[in-house]
């Protein structure tokens, strides 16, 4: 797989969901019989998944969100790993 | 540091994982089944209202994973309402089935109560083996239902059990998963509890078995790359290794039996000394903190030499207490899978007879899993 371009509108890949787990204190992503704890940075970029947003239009959201600039390669970055383990999936 | 009162009996987490074992009925009776031998004698189902509050009550102490399961879960009419309540609680909910009975009309409903994920397995008793393996109806029927699972969009889970008696067939089981679409497979060698320690010496491979079916498994990896993923569950009578049997006594996994009672593992009812509570008398979160079956052998403060000392004590957390109960007789000691067991002797005495392969059908039938030889062995002095 080649690193994503960031026009791509990556969404939750097949047969994973992404919630809320108060009981972790942070986001999970379940898999058949299996969970995987996400930190900070990933839960944020992960909700943002949904199919509609662009990468450019996630970055956007989460320099604003947090006040910070320069975010673009870290989401590139994990959107590719995300996408290797399938969490994350693109046309 | 060696001081045993340095071990402590930690404080747990939430049980991740709970396991509903919804029935032992079942339409298959296989040689290797894990559930207990006097399964015939627990015929007090919990009603759906018990397994619905069981639910509840694990989803607010945090668990995420609910695994749907028996016996076969098909056989409970209620089915579609619990999985309807799990995934509404949020929990990622697996059924854990053989197939048989799932119809393209059951799949629909579990689909739109919110199923999550469907394993198939399959149970492989000699006479199905030879149906698998000559394409007749056992192929079909899982040719069937595996096009069903796609058809409604679940990821599918295959898991084979394998023995002395199918592994060589390794080649084709992993084609046929590989044709049926599935998106892992697990290969998982027998465990020896319950009926598939009663039919250990038949259901033993040999080292070269075990390294043939590891090598065709690696070929296949390469061939399928991340198309499907095949996991290569080792048997531990060969490893020589205890492990941390899920993944600690009382630390993510809690099982409930059919009749309600609670487990911190699918096959701890057998063991000696303790009686399990049953969720029809306290609730998930007094069995899970306080109970004194769950916190028995949690941690490492139960442990006796030579795990007590061990540095690898944390790691393997003693290994499994069914194994060490069902081959040294006391649960209390090493797994004798271990190499430093004072009971390991008796592991590669096994091993050594698979190896011999003296253990000949005709000396030993096989016991399927099936009513009259649970009634029939639970009523045998033991």
């Amino acid at each position: 797989m080649t690193a994503p371009a960031s026009s791509i509108r990556p969404r939750i890949g097949a047969g994973f969901r992404l919630q809320w787990e108060p009981a972790q204190d942070c986001h999970v992503l379940l898999y058949p019989e299996g969970m995987v704890k996400l930190n900070g940075s990933a839960g944020e970029i992960m909700v943002r998944c949904d199919g509609e947003r662009s990468i450019d239009a996630i970055v956007v959201e989460l320099e604003t969100a947090f006040n910070a600039s320069g975010l673009a390669p870290e989401v590139l970055s994990f959107v590719e790993i995300a996408g290797k383990q399938r969490w994350l999936i693109w046309e | 540091m060696n001081d045993a009162t340095t071990t402590t009996t930690p404080r747990p987490g939430p049980p991740l994982w709970l396991l509903a074992e919804l029935t032992y009925r079942c339409p298959l009776h296989c040689v290797f089944c894990y559930n207990p031998i006097d399964f015939a004698n627990q015929t007090d189902e919990l009603s759906t209202d018990d397994w619905l509050r069981v639910l509840r009550e694990g989803r607010e102490l945090g668990a995420v994973q609910c695994g749907l399961s028996g016996g076969e879960p098909l056989l409970r009419d209620d089915l579609e309402v619990i999985v309807a309540e799990a995934r509404r609680l949020g929990y990622y909910t697996n059924l854990l089935t053989s197939g048989v009975g799932l119809t393209a009309e059951r799949a629909r409903a579990l689909k739109a109560a919110g199923l999550d994920h469907v394993q198939l397995s399959f149970q492989d008793s000699t006479r199905e083996m030879n149906d698998f393996l000559s394409h007749t109806k056992t192929f079909e029927l899982k040719n069937r239902v595996a096009q069903i699972i796609k058809d409604q969009g679940w990821p599918m889970v295959m898991n084979v059990v394998l023995h002395r008696l199918n592994i060589d067939h390794i080649d084709r089981i992993i084609a046929m998963a590989a044709e049926f679409g599935a998106e892992y497979l697990e290969l998982a060698n027998t465990q020896y509890y319950s009926w598939a320690f009663q039919n250990r010496d038949a259901l033993l491979p040999t080292r070269a078995q075990l390294q043939h079916a590891e090598a065709v498994a690696d070929v296949w990896r390469a061939k399928l790359g991340d198309r499907m993923r095949i996991f290569f569950v080792a048997p531990d009578y060969h490893e020589g290794k205890a492990k941390k049997c899920v993944n600690g006594w009382g630390s993510m996994f809690l099982t409930v039996t059919p009749d309600g009672t609670a487990l911190p593992c699918h096959t701890a009812k057998m063991l000696p000394g303790l009686t399990f509570p049953n969720v029809r008398e306290q609730s998930v979160r007094e069995i899970w903190f306080d109970s004194e079956s769950f916190n028995r052998y949690r941690g490492t403060g139960w442990m006796k030499e030579p795990c007590s000392s061990c540095e690898h004590r944390e790691e393997d957390l003693g290994g499994c207490r069914c194994q060490a109960f069902l081959i040294a007789h006391d649960p209390t000691v090493a797994d004798p899978v271990c190499v430093k067991s004072p009971h390991h002797a008796l592991v590669v005495e096994a091993v050594e007879r698979a190896e011999a392969g003296v253990a000949v059908a005709t000396e030993h039938p096989l016991v399927f899993r099936d009513p009259k030889n649970s009634r029939r062995l639970s009523t045998q002095p033991s």
